[in-house]
């Protein structure tokens, strides 16, 4: 696919459902995500924003009462149609949870291991794809002398950036992130922020979040969901400023959530 | 203040537990040590027992217990990781499952002569072998299985979920997200099953008396072979092990030092459990850190 065909829509939702067992968590919805730009979802817990994002990857398959309906393309195929392969859908869509978890291995085996699965054996190429994930997520330089350490000796902070790496480690054209910097204190929230904005650049980003003003500061687009529903979705200095749905207007300006 | 006294108590209460529980254990311990300790010494280690006359050993009962621990981990550690890996990350939430569950309760509450006689049944009459090494160990696998998975099972549930949702996330295949994420987190609490299972397998008497056999035949050790009928390493002869030949020696020992040999066999078998522990332990340790920040 050559640059010029690309579209400016990334995923495209359409009549989107989401169910667990009987119950609906997420209610059609329809939504357009521009590629390279940082689409913030926001609303009260239990809203099903993390529920529509752990559908965009498939996470969702996890949990075996869950059913999807609707479409979901991303780049133009139907993620949910049965051919797809998720392992492949997932290298291109990374994700980063809400609590760190890095795995119970070495900082550099933490970067190394999944590229190493998709086929990339070679000692020096995986070196480097270790070395420009860590810098890429702001990492590299507090972490390069002890790249064989254990990665839970890492703080709070820095096992987030580092589940970030190697997300980006995959060379994903889309990072979805789940409340990263919720179990945060606010430097390594801020140290978050900057990481996500500087990564648009190169990855479509979609993050969850309960901060109001994180989505703000690093957002694009804001899309506001309330029991299970798209409320609204706009360029995020209009969401904010002048939301077109006064339920909008409630939740943003503290009266609810 | 009520409540104030009522935790003093249970403190003191709990305390005293502990150490009449370590109180007992050091004793038995002790005493089975300071029995047996003037015997240990290389002659007593590796010179065949003597039936009638005194200075007997106990070489070939070590080593057949040595050889059935490893016979008996060789074939139930492969079913027990399977069935314990099945039960935690395949096998759906229905009555199938519940029925498995069920049967492996019960199974590890069979009593091991129970087992002993079912092996005697199976192992050793309906396949024709007789006696032999395999019949002991396919008897206490039976004996163990329950306990390995069980213990694979748990430890593998008790790895967080987010370790292998991170694992998915990343196009990993369920099975390789299993063998090198959730193995590698669970492996010390398989470990500890492993090391309690081999303690079982070591010191037990009763499910071998009537599988394993109580004689072994004079072991000739410069032999290598897997098949002569004096050959060390042969599955298929009569196999008397440590804890049989205690039994055996107390209870129909015709030796004038029979309760002498019995007690330095008692012993020999304590620090044998005991090394055994640490070294797995030790070992266990030196796994996980490799799997866990090796480059493979």
């Amino acid at each position: 696919m050559s640059v010029m065909t690309l579209e400016k829509t990334i995923i495209r939702a359409r009549d989107v459902s989401v169910y667990y067992g009987e119950k609906r968590a997420v209610s059609n919805i329809h939504m357009d995500i521009e590629r390279n730009s940082v689409t913030a979802f926001i609303g009260p817990s239990g809203c099903g924003k993390s529920t529509l994002l752990r559908s965009m990857n498939r996470m969702n398959d996890l949990v075996p009462s869950c059913r999807v309906t609707g479409s979901i393309e991303v780049d133009g195929t139907d993620i949910n149609s049965a051919d797809v392969n998720i392992e492949g859908l997932r290298q291109v869509i990374g994700m980063v949870f809400q609590r760190a978890n890095p795995f119970f291995k070495s900082i550099y085996e933490n970067i190394a291991f999944a590229p190493r699965f998709h086929g990339l054996t070679d000692k020096r190429k995986l070196d480097e794809v270790v070395e420009e994930s860590l810098r890429k997520a702001a990492l590299w330089d507090e972490v390069k002398d002890r790249l064989r350490e254990s990665a839970l000796s890492l703080s709070g902070g820095q096992q987030q950036r580092l589940c970030i790496a190697r997300a980006i480690a995959m060379q994903p054209t889309i990072l979805l992130l789940d409340e990263p910097a919720s179990a945060l204190d606010p430097i390594s929230t801020m140290k978050i922020e900057e990481l996500v904005m500087s990564l648009k650049e190169e990855y479509t980003i979609v993050i969850v979040t309960h901060n109001l003003h994180q989505a703000a500061r690093i957002s694009d687009k804001t899309a506001f969901f309330l029991m299970g529903e798209l409320i609204e979705y706009n360029d995020t200095s209009k969401l904010f400023t002048t939301p077109e749905n006064e339920k909008t207007e409630a939740y943003i300006s503290g009266r609810f959530g | 203040m009520r409540a104030k006294i009522m935790d003093r108590a249970a403190t003191v209460i709990l305390t005293l537990i502990a150490v009449l529980i370590i109180g007992t254990l050091v004793g038995l311990l002790g005493f089975i040590l300071t029995q047996g300790w003037h015997k240990l010494n290389l002659d007593f280690l590796t010179s065949p027992p003597d039936i009638v006359k005194a200075g007997g050993g106990i070489g070939p009962q070590l080593f057949n217990s040595l050889y059935l621990l490893v016979l008996t981990m060789v074939i139930a550690l492969p079913l027990g990781l399977g069935a314990g890996i099945y039960m935690a990350e395949y096998a759906p939430d229905n009555k199938f499952t519940q029925f498995i569950r069920m049967s492996i309760e019960v199974l590890s509450s069979l009593p091991s002569i129970v087992v002993g006689l079912f092996g005697l049944l199976v192992f050793v009459n309906m396949t024709g072998w007789g006696y032999t090494l395999f019949s002991g160990a396919l008897a206490l696998t039976v004996f163990n299985l329950p306990l390995l998975v069980r213990v694979t099972e748990d430890a593998i549930r008790n790895v967080p979920r987010s370790q292998k949702e991170a694992s998915l996330a990343l196009g990993i295949t369920k099975w390789r997200t299993i063998v090198s994420v959730i193995l590698p987190a669970a492996l010390p609490g398989i470990l500890t099953g492993t090391i309690l299972a081999s303690g079982r397998v070591f010191g037990e008497a009763a499910a071998l008396l009537f599988t394993a056999g109580m004689s072994s035949p004079d072991l000739d050790f410069s032999q290598f072979s897997l098949s002569g009928p004096t050959s060390p390493l042969n599955p298929f002869r009569p196999a008397e092990t440590l804890a049989v030949h205690i039994w055996k020696v107390n209870s129909e020992g015709l030796a004038p030092d029979a309760r002498d040999v019995a007690d330095g066999a008692a012993a020999v078998l304590i620090i044998a459990v005991l090394l055994f522990n640490l070294s797995a332990r030790w070992f266990g340790a030196w796994i996980y850190k490799k799997m866990t920040s090796g480059a493979n």
